[in-house]
Formats: C-alpha cells, structure tokens, sequence
C-alpha cells in the first residue's frame, strides 16, 4: 500500500482542476484492472453456459463457438432446476418480510428511547448477526424438525432471521436516528396516534432506509446456502443447495451448471443499481 | 440525539425479542445441552460434566484448524485491506463512472456463496477454466485438487475476488466525507501525496476501516460455503476451516458432544469480538454526536 500511493507522482497536486487530485491515467489503469479481475471469473461462468457440453470438455474457446441457449432451456423447463429457483424465492420473501416487519418498531424504540437493557439488547441482536451458521446449522435441524417444519419454506425463512433481524433492525436504526425527533413530537401534538404517524408521516420518512433493509435481508437470505441446505430435503430444496447435488453426481453437467449460477447472480445484479450508494451503509449496518 | 426514558419501549422490541430468542437462544441451548452430555445412542443420555470441553481442549484437530483459520483470515485481511483502500483511493469520486464503478464492484458482493465456489471451482479448473488452462499453458504447475498451496492459494485468490469490494466500498464512503476544504489546505502547504494520505485521509477512514476490518475478521472467520464447494476441505485436511471442520464433526459423524463444546467455544470467541465491534461502533456515534 505505502509503495503504491508513495510512488503517485505528487505532481498531481498543480494539476489545474482542483477537485482532480490523482493522476488520471494511473487511477484508469488500477480501476481497469481491478475490474478486469472481477468480471473475468463471472464472464468465464457466462461464457460456459452459452456453450454445449461437447464445446466445454473438447476445445478451450474465449467465445461459444456454436451460440446456445440449451443450458437455460434445460433449467427454465425442468422442475428439478426451476423448483429450486421458486422455493428460494418463497423463503426469501417470506424472510424479508417477516425480519421487515418485526424489525421497524424495533428500530424505532432503539433510536427514539432510552430503556432498560436497550444498549445489552443491541449488543446481543449483533452477536447474533456475527453467529456463524456452522454453530447453528444442527440445533436447527433437530428444532424444526421437533416442531414438524422440516423442509418447508417457513423453517429456513424463521431459521434466516437469526442473521436478518439483527441486519435490519441496525440498518434501520442507522437510518431513523437521521430524522429529527422533532417530527415526531410535533406528529404527536397534531393528535396522530402512533400507528398512525408510524405509517403515513415516518416510514415515508424513512422509505430508503426501509428499501435498503430490505435489499440486504433479501441478499443475504439469498447467498446463505448452509442452513437452507440442512433445513430442507425435497419440498423446499434451494437452488444453491441443487447446485452442489448435481457436483457430487459423477458427470458434472458443467454448461447447465453455468447456467444456473448466471441465473442466481441475476437478482442481485437487476437491483443493485438502485441501492448503489447505500451499499456501504447497509453492510456497515447503518454505521457510515 | 438525547433519548428520553421510556420503559414502554420494550413492547416495541418485544417481536424482534421472541423472534431472535426462538431462532438463537433456543438452538444455542441445545448446544450447550449437548456439550455437557454424553450418549450411547438410542437418545440416552448422561452427564458427562465438562469432558468434552477438556477432549477439545487437546484435540489436535481442532487447533489444527484453529491453526488454519487464524492463518486464513489473517492473510485475508493483509491483502484486502491495503488493497481494498488502494482501490478506494483510485475510484472516480463522482459523475458516471462512479456509479459506474460502484455497481460493478458490488456484482460479487451479491453473488450466492456456492455459486462464488462454483465459479473458482470452474475459472481454476486445467481442462475448462481460464485461470487453471492459461497457468498451465505458461507451464505453471498448478492443481487445486491435488497440491495444497494451489488450493490455498485458489481460496484465498478466491475470498480476494469475492469481498475486497467491500472494503474498497466502506473505505470510498469514509473518503467521500472529507470536506474539499482539507484537500484545499492541503495542497497551500503543498503536502505531498503521502502526506494527505498520512495525514487526512487515513485518520478521517479510520473509523470506518476498522468496521471493515472487523466484519472481514468475522466473515472470513465463519467462512463455510466457498472453500467447502472449492475444495471440499481438501487435498487432505489442508483446507480444512474451523466451520468446515465443525460441520463435519456435527453433521456428518453425529458427534454431538465434542461438535457442541467445539461450537461453544467458537461462539465465545465471535462473541469476544462483536464486543470490540460493538464498541468500536458507539464510540463513532458518540464522536460523531459532538
């Protein structure tokens, strides 16, 4: 690092733009490449689920040779692949609303009062957070199961709150803790009860804030494949947990297996857009 | 912003308290319930006091890959760190090519985790993939499944490629903070580049690098799905992280007593360090609340 920036020329500075402050083309060529870096892996996953299999194993190309949409076809039009992507789905949805839904009034206590036990509380809604899944994955297992809800969406979407109520309830705050309390009281004098006001004056307030929370539950309920995995069997298999099935089988479909990543990375990438500038914020849990 | 006391709060945390309680705290007392508990099978159990904590204790393999863990992580951070704020320093401050940026750093920050295995586990491969065929086209040997420096290397080349953005990001935020005015005074004392790095930006990131370094520790420190669909574990054990020693044991044997001691004690030392975050964390509000 220090040879790095030591060794930008610190002519830079009498550059007549002012705002201009490193050398333009050494800034290019270090983003160039480090974005070369991170999208050649995602092109090469790409570029093999436009092959045939035939074209994978027998000739190393830069380009599908013979263009095709076999490997998507396959996957759009089998169930044991579709069903994957619908059952993530369910309990991804199932799971940001749930964490969304719990976690607004929360957040809203933890930014506006001061209780008793509110800062131990916090603590403890962070260590669950950072509670690696490994710990869980098998008291989990046993819990549902115990309770009957083995393999169905609910138990992975109650299972991801574990890490996404935490999530949102910090995001959230590090959004509220933004809007002057004065709004509120003056909400409150105008007669508003606090349903009300909650609904119709703050969460419009705090509507990024809401929609960031919202992006990263969704995320990371989306990359989890660990206690997805050991929560289901059959019903509510996830689309992670049927790739890793097809890699144990002894030939590896490797072109619909491409295919299939590129259409889990495809969520992500349609949104992020949106919550470009709020990324930071919403992996630093509110905090930056 | 001061805070007025209001007990009645707590009906507002009340969902958030039975949710969270239902999914940890019941799990978390299972495990305990196991690791003082020992079985025959059949569900029969007794108590076996704090044997397995002391089995633990001086079970080779789990410092082993204790071992391996610590070395993990510690690599990763040396690397996405420094390079993390190099990216940072470099990125288009504003205008298209910012946004620009932005979204294509974040592309595999949201990338399922197997499928980030599934695509190094492709990109390294010698026959089909791009990284393995073009290094041993240059006569470089290189086989992740057999030699265990290639596998390190790959999963650590991997989680590079994976979160580094995410540094790269927290630490562009911290840099998009400095008021122009410091870079202004700066350039009237005419300090060298170094010195505005030393000097204003390094101070002014440094509460949001520690947030960074500390979720980078935490993630890589738990870190399961990729290595495990990279490498299994393997050549040997010799990728084998503590989460993935640790499914092994609970999932795969049904070793419930020493996989719950094992999970206890990983469970103390993540705690030990959500405290440090949690505490690095108000101490920048309480700076920031001046």
């Amino acid at each position: 690092m220090s040879d790095a920036t030591a060794s930008a020329p610190t002519a830079s500075l009498s550059v007549s733009k002012p705002k201009r402050r490193f050398p333009i083309k050494g800034s290019v060529i270090v983003m160039t490449l480090y974005l070369v870096f991170l999208l050649l892996p995602i092109y090469w996953l790409l570029n093999m689920s436009l092959k045939t299999n035939t074209e994978i194993l027998s000739e190393f190309t830069l380009f599908p040779n013979n263009l095709t949409f076999a490997n998507y076809i396959t996957i759009l039009t089998d169930p044991t692949w579709y069903t994957g992507y619908i059952n993530s789905m369910i309990y991804v949805v199932l799971n940001t609303t749930i964490s969304l839904t719990v976690a607004l009034p929360a957040a809203y206590a933890f930014s506006r009062y001061r209780f008793m036990g509110d800062n131990q509380l916090f603590f403890w809604l962070l260590t669950n957070r950072m509670a690696p899944p490994a710990v869980f994955a098998l008291p989990f297992f046993q819990l549902y199961s115990s309770v009957g809800l083995f393999d169905t969406h609910i138990a992975v979407a109650l299972a991801h709150c574990l890490f996404n109520v935490p999530l949102a309830v910090w995001i959230l705050e590090g959004f509220m803790r933004g809007v002057p309390k004065e709004i509120d009281e003056t909400a409150y004098i105008d007669g508003y009860s606090f349903g009300r006001f909650f609904v119709k004056i703050f969460m419009p307030l705090i509507s990024s804030g809401i929609g960031v929370a919202a992006f990263f539950c969704f995320m990371f309920s989306w990359v989890e494949l660990l206690l997805s995995r050991t929560l289901t069997s059959v019903d509510a298999k996830p689309i992670a947990a049927i790739m890793t099935r097809t890699q144990g089988a002894a030939g590896v479909d490797w072109g619909v297996l491409a295919a299939a990543g590129i259409l889990t990375v495809l969520p992500g990438a349609l949104v992020i857009y949106f919550v470009r500038n709020y990324i930071a914020k919403g992996f630093a849990l509110g905090r930056v | 912003m001061n805070k007025t006391v209001n007990q009645k709060a707590w009906f507002l945390i009340l969902p958030v308290l039975v949710l969270v309680a239902f999914s940890a705290v019941i799990p978390i007392m299972t495990v305990v319930n196991y690791s003082v508990q020992d079985t025959f099978g059949n569900n029969q159990f007794f108590w076996a006091g704090l044997e397995w904590f002391e089995t633990m204790l001086h079970s080779e393999r789990m410092w082993d890959a204790l071992g391996r863990q610590l070395m993990f992580s510690a690599i990763i951070l040396l690397i996405q760190v420094p390079l993390g704020v190099f990216v940072a320093l470099n990125m288009p401050k504003s205008g298209f090519w910012s946004s620009f940026c932005l979204v294509m750093m974040s592309l595999p920050l949201l990338i399922p985790w197997n499928v980030v295995g599934t695509i190094w586990q492709i990109f390294g491969r010698v026959d089909i993939g791009l990284l393995g065929y073009t290094l041993d086209a240059m006569g470089i040997e290189y086989n992740y499944t057999q030699s265990p420096l290639a596998a390190w290397i790959t999963i650590i080349v991997m989680d590079v490629w994976h979160w580094t953005s995410l540094v790269a990001l927290l630490a562009f935020a911290g840099l998009k903070s400095i008021p122009d005015a410091y870079y202004q005074a700066a350039k009237i004392d005419q300090a060298s580049r170094w010195a505005i790095f030393r000097y204003i930006e390094l101070p002014k990131m440094m509460g949001v690098l520690m947030i960074a370094i500390l979720l980078r520790f935490m993630d890589s420190f738990m870190i399961y799905t990729e290595p495990f669909v990279v490498t299994g574990g393997g050549p040997g054990n010799s990728t084998t992280l503590l989460s993935i020693d640790l499914v092994k044991m609970a999932l795969g044997q049904f070793d419930l007593g020493p996989a719950a001691a094992f999970s206890l004690m990983y469970y103390l030392v993540i705690l030990l360090i959500s405290w440090v975050f949690y505490t690095v964390m108000t101490n920048m509000d309480k700076k920031e609340g001046k």
